[in-house]
Order: structure tokens, then C-alpha cells, then sequence
């Protein structure tokens, strides 16, 4: 199918996300749409696929006009759009799912659908169970699901977005196997948005880049790197260095923990982290990490062993006690843990306060959150509310709320969805951190991130903990071990 | 047709769109007026002359706008915080039993008697708001139905003391207790049922809400947790504390409403004393779209309307409780229509509202017509 964009227009207040796109895609082909983050990638591409309407501009499906009014329309005309977080039902079983999102009868036909659904998984050699719980797959496997779910519907245009993150390498490559499949030898149109470069260079043809909501350029590809990223930041971003830093006193002891519950339990969890250290937790998702990370934060509270914070037993602190002590846990949805849709930054910032009074001085707070907005490069304004900054501004935002001194700083996934520009910036703040003798811990799906930026390493599968290694003496090979369950 | 001709034909209609429910209701009920015979100029005439035909009428609407508009006001604060304060008739209930109370067992100069009087009633309402969040926070019971049980206990609770131990020496009717003595009530306006000291509380609650809602940390917090209690806890705000907070506050407004209720509209405890004005505030509050502003103008609507369709039974053979069907049928207009979004116009992302508040939605307590007035 052949598909155009023409002249896209999109406003979320007062930010342009699309100014003007046109864009052209063949069938047959696989592309890559390349931006950072806020370029508005995401923006343009929940447009084609109907999940929000363009202030204006067109969609034209094999020189036709089209207008969406929900995913589903779009998917009727064969605009399918695999989303990062799978829109599937966890506790129905997969069936279940499937048969939720196609079958209008009033009568459920199990035999029929179990077979449709079997006969597409084999031809693209996806292996699923039709009769699992949707909760018990893995990110990789519900992926796979969404794309049987698009193509028994009909899709002949597959968008997806950013699909390698929280997917095992296996599985990247199954996914990349057969989306060559559907390009090649069944002629459907491919878009693969991402940021990351080995990607597009792996798998695309041909690549468009976005800046600021505006197309700024293509290229097939392969080309080289450099090509890309000048495109994509105006500017080769240089790397952050990471500075050398002397280590203090232990700052954190986890003695022997065991917490969980019946689903996932890590047990036996040693552990000590030290003033300015940058401590990586490494790990397929739901292997025990977030669970630890979670306990030190007295989210969740450990049935068993002690936990220390700057000598003093905090065993069984509540997360509010463990904030005033010096604690601080950024979550991996911002939106969903951390911040709030709806306020506006100023209001964020009052909030995280230490010393509050009755009523608020607005306008002291409002100065100082426009300072720290110059001052942590925040794209957005005091009065903007928190939902309407990009991912990037949104991990910024965190950061400026953050109190100091700290003596523990807990991040999941601090980089997600974050490019290199914004990455780099992320880091600088947290090495300032360690300053201040703060410890730092962090969980990340990319192993890359946890070797280069970490001091030391613990990698977690299935609940159990590994040995600790030191970063610069480790591989991605050596983890990648580990994290199979090898030591 | 061009997409960007169909855009602003959306922002027409997005702009116009707050007076389609007014105007959707009153169309409803003349519809329902030309079908039971009845001229509907007829009809709104009389309403119109029940609440403002001459200074008595309009001093009993007054009288009736009061009460309801300190329950508003407190539900203003837990709608803020995302919480469904439907035990609100019964903290108006508790009010008047605390008010009672003194009221009927304490002897004291006027002036001290009423101060005693307003505050046992707003503590007691304070406590039964205090109940139903306990039972939320501690117990799992989501408000609406701790609130809904509080009211039933309520009512029973009135009616066993008219029944019994306050029950008029003369012998038990079941209607209300005696009298209360002369001190002990609010003093009125000339020969109405207003009292000018409770226009002035009403004010004074007016001016500390707004100060609440706008001004101070607690009502940041609030705000906070209204949207995403689990980002506002990670922001670092107690919730539970918060909660329970949040529904004395309203619960200490609405026993004053109670208070009202009993020193200046009675003169006694009554059953039924709140008179189904709890589930109006709600309605008045969704109505004036959370707007604290909005809140004193739509309740004086209510009162006008109500005590305009006592006039309308009267004068034509329809009964009063058109007047509860005019505002409950604007209320589900506004819940079905108010939000332009939900048809689709100007279809927005994520709707990341409180959870209580879609859950209040989903469960909707309100497609139920209002409780009809005493």
C-alpha cells in the first residue's frame, strides 16, 4: 500500500509537535522515522494511525483520501499501529484477547479463532500459547500477539513503535525476521520509529528524520552514523564523561532480604553501596530488581533481613520516613508514578518542599521553578501542567524536584525513551549527584548503559541475585550470562 | 469539506457547548409539561413567581439556599481530594442531632447556646465524614458505600431518638421532638424562616474554601491526590491523613448546614430533617462543573427552583416534584453531555483524571432522580 502524509499539522498548546510533515511510503519497504525525542515522531504517527486527529493536513491510502476517526477505522483500511505498551488485556488469556478485539458475533467461536491465531503465529514463526494468561508473557511474546492481532485485521501499513525495548535479543531478532517477511515477501508497508541508530541501520531501507516537527531529512539506508545524527540534533551530541570519583562510606547495607510474594520473591539480597557510588541492577524485566529497588525505597517492606541507610537500621521505614531521611525513588512511568497530569509545574515544585507552610507563596515558588527550569534545560514553563512536556522534559522535571542533599537516589529505567542528547544530560546530573555523597542505584534494560555508566553490577534472574561485578572489568557477554541464570 | 473547515465548526460547537444541558432540560420538561396538558408558560410562570413572586418567597428561598450551599461547599474539598462524599446527607442529619442536642439539654444565654450549638453540630458531622474515611482508608470501603450505609444508620438513628428518649412529653408522633426554647434558635428575619447569622457563616465558610482551594499547601495536596494518589504519594503526601482530612472538612460544613436546618427552617428535630439537600449538593457541584465560583449561583438556582414548584402544585394540578425533575434532568445532561469529549469532539490523549472520580463516573450514583424535597 502506498502512503502519504500530506502537510500534517499538529498543536498541543502552544508547541508545534507536527509543523507541515509530508511524507511518502511505499509498500514493499521497510522505513525508519528517526528523531529525538519531541521531534514528533510519535505525534505524527498516532495521526495515521487514528488514535488523535491532525489539527490539519491529509492521509492519502493509495492515492485516496482517509479519515480516521478511532484505531479501529484506521485498521479497517489497513493502518495498524503497534504501540510500545501493548494494548492487550493481561488477565484474559490470549484467546480471549484475540477473539475481544475481532470477532462482533454474539457467539464466541473458540475452534475457529484458536486456528486463525495458530495458523498466522506459524507463518511468522511466532510461538505463543493460545491458552496462556496474557500476564504470564513476556513483553517479546505480547508483541507478537499485538502484530497477529493487526494483521488477521487486515493491516497492510504496520507501524511500530520503538518495539525492541524490554525484548530479549531473540526475540529483536524473530521480530525483525518477520517484519522482512511482510515486507519483502508479502509487499506490506513498514515504519519502524525509533532512536536507535543500529536499528534503522539493521533493518531499514530508507529513513526519514524529524526535528522539532519538521521533516529535516532522508536517506536510504545503511549510510554512515554521522550522516543520521547530525540530521537528527543539528550537532554531533558530544559523549558525557563520566568523572572519576573517590568513594565515601558505605551508604547503603542490605543484609540477607528476602521480599516478594508468592508470584516473585528475591531472596538472599547482600548488597552495599557507598557514598558517590553508581550501583547498576541488570536484568530481563520482573527478575527481582524493582522488587529490591522497591524495598529500599520502604515501598514494599522485606519479610526478612535488615536494611541500612547511612548506619541506621531503616528496616521497616515507610517510604514517606525513608523520604525524609534522605531517600529519593524516581519510578519508570513518570506519568503514572511520580508526577501528576494536570498540575502545573509550579505546583510540582511546591509540593516536594521540605519546609511547608500554611499557605503557599506562589510567586516564591514560581521564581524558583523558573529557575530551576533555566537551570535543568526544561522545555515547558512554570504554568505548563506536567502532561504536556515530552518524555525527555517530563525525567527532567524529576530531576528539579529532587531535594539535596541525598543520601539515596533509586531510578528504574532512568534513561527510557530518552535519546542520546537527553540521556547524556540525565547523567550529568546524576554524577553531580555523587557529589553530595549521594548513592546512587539504577535498574536498565540496556546493558550497554549499566556497563558504561556503572561502578559495579549485580544482575538478577528469576529472584536470585548474581555476584557483584565491577563494571570495567565485565562485557555485555559476561552479563548476558548471568542474566540466563549462568555464573 | 476541507479538515480545517470541520475543525472550527468543533470549536463552535465547543464553545456553545455548556448551554446544550441547560437548554436540553428545559426542552425535556416542557415535553414533559405539554404531555400531562399543561401550558408550559403557565407552568414556569408559577415556578418563577414560587421563588421570587414577593419578599417572603424570596426569603424563604434564602432560607432554603443556605443549608445547601454550605454542603456545596464542603463537597467542593472532596471532590478536590477525588472523593464521592455521598455520606453527605448524613453528616447534614448529624449536624442537626448534635444541634439538637444542646439545643434541648443545655440552658445558657442566647449567644453562648447558638456558639455551642454550631460547633456540636459541626463536629458531629465532622465525625460521621471522619467515619466513612476511615472506613475507606483503613477499611477498603470505598465512600460511596460506607457514606450510603453512614446515611441509612443516619436516619435510623434520628428516628429512634424523636421516638424515644427525645420525645415530646405530650406522647410519641413520630414527627419530631418539641419546641426547642426560644434561645436556642437562630433569630430569624422579620416573619420568615431566614437567619441573617447563617448568610453570614455561609460568607465566611464562602471565604475560607476559596482560601482553602486556591492558597494553601493541604488544598495543593488535595488537588494532588484528586488526580493521581499514587504519583501525589511518591510527591511525598500522606493520603490517608489527607483523606480523613478532607472529609471532616466537608463533614464539619454540612453538620453546620444540619444546624441551620434545625435553629432556623424548624424549630425542632425532624425526620427527614436533611431533607434530601446532601444528594442536591452533589448535584449542585457537578452542575457548577467543580467550579468554587459557579457553586453559590447554582445552589441559589436549585433553592429557586424548588421552592418554586411548591407554588406550581399549587396553582396548576402537576406535582412539586417537577421542580427535582427540572435540576436532576440538567445534571444528566451536563454528566452526559458537559464534557464535549466524550462525543468524540476534540478527542483528547490520556484521560488521567482521579481514579475515584472515574470510578464515580463508571458506577454513575446519580442516573437516580433526586430525592424529592420534604
Amino acid at each position: 500500500m502506498r502512503v502519504e502524509v500530506r502537510d500534517i499539522q499538529k498543536h498541543f498548546g502552544l508547541v508545534k509537535a507536527n509543523d507541515g510533515i509530508s511524507l511518502t511510503f511505499e509498500g514493499g519497504k521497510i522505513y525508519g522515522l528517526l528523531g529525538e525525542n519531541g521531534a514528533g515522531k510519535s505525534t505524527l504517527m498516532k495521526i495515521l494511525s487514528g488514535y488523535q486527529p491532525p489539527d490539519s493536513g491529509e492521509i492519502l491510502l493509495d492515492g485516496r483520501t482517509a479519515e480516521f476517526s478511532s484505531p479501529a477505522t484506521a485498521l479497517s483500511d489497513g493502518v495498524g499501529m503497534l504501540y510500545q505498551d501493548p494494548l492487550d488485556m493481561p488477565p484474559f488469556r490470549v484467546i480471549d484477547n484475540y477473539l475481544l478485539g475481532h470477532d462482533s458475533k454474539v457467539r464466541l467461536s473458540y475452534k475457529s479463532a484458536a486456528a486463525e491465531l495458530k495458523e498466522i503465529m506459524a507463518r511468522y514463526d511466532f510461538a505463543v500459547d493460545v491458552n496462556a494468561y496474557i500476564d504470564t508473557l513476556t513483553m517479546g511474546e505480547r508483541q507478537q500477539l499485538e502484530l497477529v492481532r493487526l494483521l488477521a485485521g487486515g493491516a497492510r501499513l504496520l507501524i511500530l513503535d520503538e518495539p525492541t525495548t524490554g525484548i530479549s535479543a531473540e526475540q529483536q531478532e524473530r521480530l525483525f525476521e518477520s517484519m522482512r517477511r511482510l515486507a519483502y515477501k508479502e509487499g506490506k508497508t513498514l515504519i519502524l520509529v525509533s532512536h536507535k541508530l543500529d536499528e534503522i541501520q539493521e533493518l531499514c531501507d530508507y529513513a526519514f528524520i524529524l526535528r522539532r516537527g519538521k521533516l529535516v531529512g532522508e536517506t536510504e539506508v545503511p549510510c554512515p552514523n554521522e550522516t543520521l545524527v547530525e540530521m537528527m540534533f543539528g550537532q554531533v551530541p558530544a559523549q558525557s564523561e563520566r568523572p572519576p570519583f573517590e568513594l565515601g562510606q558505605p551508604q547503603l547495607e542490605i543484609k540477607n532480604i528476602t521480599v516478594g510474594d508468592y508470584r516473585l520473591s528475591a531472596s538472599n539480597i547482600n548488597l552495599s553501596v557507598q557514598a558517590g557510588e553508581v550501583f547498576g541492577f541488570a536484568g530481563l524485566e520482573g527478575s527481582g530488581q524493582r522488587r529490591v529497588i522497591q524495598a529500599c525505597a520502604g515501598l514494599i517492606h522485606p519479610s526478612d533481613g535488615r536494611i541500612k541507610l547511612a548506619g541506621e537500621d531503616v528496616t521497616g521505614w515507610s517510604y514517606h520516613k525513608m523520604q525524609q531521611a534522605g531517600m529519593a525513588y524516581l519510578a519508570a512511568g513518570r506519568l503514572e508514578g511520580g508526577l501528576v497530569a494536570g498540575l502545573s509545574l509550579t505546583e510540582h515544585l511546591a509540593l516536594t518542599q521540605p519546609e511547608q507552610s500554611f499557605l503557599v507563596d506562589w510567586d516564591g515558588v514560581r521564581h524558583e521553578m523558573d529557575q530551576r527550569i533555566k537551570h535543568y534545560q526544561i522545555v515547558g514553563r512554570p504554568d505548563s501542567t506536567a502532561d504536556e512536556l515530552s518524555g525527555g522534559n517530563q525525567q527532567r522535571l524529576l530531576f528539579a524536584l529532587l531535594n539535596s542533599p541525598l543520601k539515596l537516589l533509586l531510578l528504574e529505567h532512568p534513561t527510557r525513551g530518552l535519546d542520546v542528547r537527553s540521556t547524556n544530560y540525565t547523567w550529568d546530573l546524576l554524577y553531580q549527584r555523587r557529589e553530595e555523597g549521594t548513592a546512587i542505584i539504577f535498574m536498565s534494560a540496556d546493558l550497554d548503559e549499566i556497563i558504561e555508566r556503572s561502578d559495579r553490577i549485580a544482575v538478577f534472574s528469576a529472584g536470585k541475585m548474581s555476584r557483584i561485578v565491577a563494571a570495567r572489568d565485565t562485557s555485555v557477554d559476561e552479563l548476558g550470562h548471568l542474566i540466563g541464570g549462568q555464573s | 469539506m476541507s479538515r480545517f473547515q470541520s475543525m472550527t465548526g468543533q470549536r463552535l460547537l465547543q464553545w456553545i457547548w455548556p448551554i446544550v444541558p441547560v437548554l436540553g432540560a428545559l426542552l425535556f420538561t416542557t415535553g414533559l409539561l405539554l404531555i400531562f396538558d399543561t401550558s408550559p408558560l403557565v407552568a414556569f410562570e408559577a415556578m418563577f413567581q414560587g421563588a421570587l413572586g414577593d419578599s417572603a418567597k424570596r426569603l424563604s428561598m434564602l432560607a432554603f439556599w443556605i443549608p445547601l450551599l454550605l454542603a456545596s461547599l464542603g463537597l467542593l474539598v472532596t471532590f478536590r481530594a477525588g472523593l464521592w462524599n455521598i455520606g453527605i446527607e448524613g453528616q447534614i442529619i448529624l449536624g442537626a442531632v448534635g444541634a439538637s442536642w444542646i439545643a434541648l439539654k443545655v440552658t445558657a444565654p442566647s449567644p453562648i447556646l447558638i456558639a455551642l450549638e454550631l460547633l456540636v453540630a459541626m463536629a458531629a458531622g465532622a465525625l460521621w465524614a471522619g467515619l466513612a474515611g476511615i472506613l475507606k482508608t483503613r477499611g477498603r470501603v470505598h465512600e460511596i458505600f460506607g457514606g450510603l450505609a453512614l446515611n441509612n444508620i443516619a436516619i435510623i438513628f434520628t428516628n429512634y431518638l424523636i421516638s424515644g428518649p427525645w420525645q415530646p412529653p405530650e406522647g410519641g408522633t413520630f414527627r419530631g421532638t418539641e419546641p426547642f426554647q426560644d434561645a436556642a434558635l437562630l433569630p430569624l428575619f422579620g416573619e420568615s424562616r431566614f437567619a441573617p447569622l447563617s448568610l453570614i457563616l455561609a460568607i465566611i465558610a464562602f471565604a475560607i474554601i476559596v482560601i482553602t482551594l486556591r492558597g494553601t499547601f493541604w488544598g495543593l495536596k488535595l488537588k494532588a491526590l484528586g488526580k493521581n494518589s499514587y504519583s501525589a504519594y511518591l510527591l511525598g503526601i500522606s493520603s490517608e491523613r489527607e483523606i480523613i482530612l478532607a472529609m471532616m472538612f466537608c463533614g464539619a460544613l454540612a453538620g453546620l448546614g444540619g444546624a441551620v436546618r434545625v435553629l432556623s427552617w424548624f424549630d425542632s428535630l425532624r425526620q427527614g430533617i436533611a431533607g434530601g439537600i446532601g444528594f442536591m449538593a452533589l448535584l449542585v457541584v457537578m452542575l457548577a462543573n467543580y467550579n468554587m465560583f459557579l457553586v453559590p449561583f447554582i445552589a441559589l438556582f436549585f433553592a429557586a427552583v424548588l421552592s418554586g414548584s411548591i407554588t406550581l402544585q399549587l396553582r396548576t394540578q402537576l406535582h412539586s416534584s417537577l421542580g427535582g425533575i427540572l435540576t436532576g434532568v440538567m445534571v444528566l445532561f451536563v454528566l452526559l453531555f458537559g464534557d464535549a469529549g466524550k462525543l468524540g469532539i476534540g478527542r483528547k490523549k490520556s484521560d488521567h483524571h482521579g481514579a475515584p472520580e472515574v470510578e464515580g463516573r463508571a458506577i454513575d450514583p446519580f442516573s437516580r432522580d433526586i430525592p424529592e424535597g420534604e
